[in-house]
């Protein structure tokens, strides 16, 4: 019966579109045809950061109705701040004036500029106007505080559960025991030996729970969600840098000493050995880094060329098609987004525990 | 779309705080009370199973005392029970000699009086036979000696067998 009902409610929504397309095209079907579609500028504008979170638009041309949600812009520029919302912006212009300087905001970056907007373009078309740094409240950095919001409430309400004698555990609580005590167990404790592990617990399963968590959030496909946290280079390489850091602040004697002198190794072979474990010091986070945005981004573009199929063919019949490969990629996406965490958090232990053993062998 | 590789210094500011921030607010708030309170729980399992398994092993001990005492008390009780059946047969068998013995008593002093009846019995008889003879040795004597010379006779013979010396 439930089936039967998921049928009848999947077709209906498969066939949404064919009402908005028929109104539209009744409106300026030769319009629709001339404005030829773009899934290029779609991905790029989801999967790449914003000072403006997008919740929903309708209509066209003119009658566009765009709700978005202004972020707050914090720059500096020549050692003076500069604090407005986007919203001060020009809507056509994208020229925004504060305490006497202009800025221009061009696909995402905000530049240097004057009153009249002068822009310097080099011969392939690319701004070289000059950049403020950028420190702005943008939509990746609301949409990372919503994560440890939910992060510190989850596992804070959590912890409050253990309170008291033991017991068995309950809700939500025996539904992430045995992920913390897998990761714990069977990752760190694995990976880097039973007496070091303590130390490197809260970190591990910290990365684990806020890759995780921002790999969901970027999969849901409406406000708040939807943003490309983990596919952004920037916060994978922040924690990319935060696992070199760890690993290579908590290196043993031994495990530098394998590195830089390579023991037991005829000196020829060490003159090739040794510049490749030191480039190897960095290559293992820079691979981190690497993946996982890659997975991520990889993901959102799939998704959304999905959808776009139905605007590049111009084919509301494509739509069950479409959404149906949408569903299926987004139920691998929920297994990519614990797999990359597993993968992140697995990675950065076995280097961990790499560095950290002090035995010869 | 080269700007997926470029690090945006404003992202790589906010996530490396708003990071360490959560680092340092999940160890302290999360991570630390959970996996103390799961080590304790750990221990205290192990101590349960410990205890489980102590009362286990002492509730096998009793059983097994359980067992012995059914054990001796059954033994004892056969035995009180075969000295019940050993005595009952004694007091059955002395009952049956005694019994004997006064039946034998009974039946020795019957036949002695059976004896001394008869032999009262025997002497009153030979009294009266003796009696009766004379009488009847009276008769025969008056019979005889009716005639004369049936006594002379007799006086002879009789005074044949006596010796006057």
């Amino acid at each position: 019966m439930k089936r039967v009902l998921g049928i009848i409610l999947f077709s209906l929504i498969s066939l949404l579109p064919v009402a908005a397309s028929e109104h539209s095209e009744a409106k300026g079907g030769e319009e629709n045809n001339t404005e030829k579609f773009d899934p290029t500028v779609v991905i790029e504008h989801h999967i790449s950061n914003a000072h403006v979170w997008h919740v929903v638009s309708w209509g066209e041309g003119e009658d566009k109705v765009d709700i978005e949600i202004p972020l707050p812009i914090i720059l500096i520029n020549e050692g003076k701040f500069h604090f407005f919302l986007y919203s001060r912006f020009d809507h056509h212009t994208q020229i925004a004036e504060d305490n006497g300087s202009y800025f221009l905001y061009h696909h995402g970056t905000i530049y240097n500029t004057d009153a009249k907007g002068t822009i310097t373009e080099d011969e392939n078309g690319h701004l070289i106007n000059t950049k403020p740094w950028d420190f702005s409240l943008t939509k990746n950095v609301w949409s990372m505080w919503l994560s440890i919001v939910i992060l510190l409430w989850l596992f804070i309400s959590i912890a409050k559960k253990y309170n008291g004698s033991p017991k068995r555990p309950h809700g939500v609580q025996s539904f992430f025991e045995p992920i913390i005590l897998f990761i714990k167990d069977d990752i760190i404790v694995d990976q880097i030996g039973k007496e070091k592990a303590y130390k490197f617990v809260p970190y591990l399963l910290t990365l684990f729970f806020f890759i995780w968590i921002n790999n969901m959030i970027g999969l849901v496909p409406f406000f708040p969600g939807g943003s490309n946290f983990t596919g952004n280079i920037s916060v994978t390489m922040v924690l990319a840098i935060i696992t070199f850091l760890v690993t290579n602040i908590n290196g043993s004697k031994s495990y530098w000493k394998h590195t830089l002198l390579a023991p037991g190794i005829p000196s020829v072979v060490k003159i090739i050995l040794i510049p490749v474990e030191i480039i190897g010091l960095f290559t293992k986070p820079f691979a981190l880094m690497i993946r996982l945005m890659a997975n991520i981004t990889a993901g959102h573009i799939i998704i959304i060329s999905l959808v776009s199929l139905i605007f590049i063919l111009q084919n509301v019949w494509v739509s069950p098609a479409s959404i149906a490969l949408s569903v299926v990629m987004s139920i691998l996406e929920l297994f990519v987004a614990l797999l990359q965490a597993y993968i992140f958090t697995l990675l950065s232990a076995l280097f961990i525990g790499m560095a950290v053993q002090s035995e010869e062998h | 779309m080269d700007f997926l590789l470029q690090p945006d210094p404003g992202l790589v500011f906010w996530t490396t705080i708003s990071f360490g921030i959560l680092v340092f607010l999940l160890r302290k708030y999360a991570w630390g009370p959970i996996l103390h309170a799961l080590k304790v729980r750990e221990e205290t399992i192990e101590a349960s199973l410990k205890a489980a398994e102590r009362a286990k092993a002492e509730v096998e001990d009793l059983v097994k005392v359980r067992q012995e005492m059914m054990n001796s008390t059954r033994n004892e009780r056969d035995e009180i029970i075969k000295e019940t059946r050993a005595l009952k047969e004694k007091i059955i068998n002395d009952a049956r000699s005694s019994a004997q013995n006064e039946a034998n008593k009974l039946i020795e002093s019957a036949r002695t009086q059976i004896e001394a009846e008869k032999n009262a019995a025997i002497k009153e008889l030979k009294t009266q036979v003796a009696e009766i003879s004379i009488d009847i040795a009276g008769l025969i004597l008056e019979s005889e000696l009716k005639s004369e010379k049936k006594q002379k006779e007799i006086i002879d013979k009789y005074l044949d067998k006596v010796n006057f010396n």
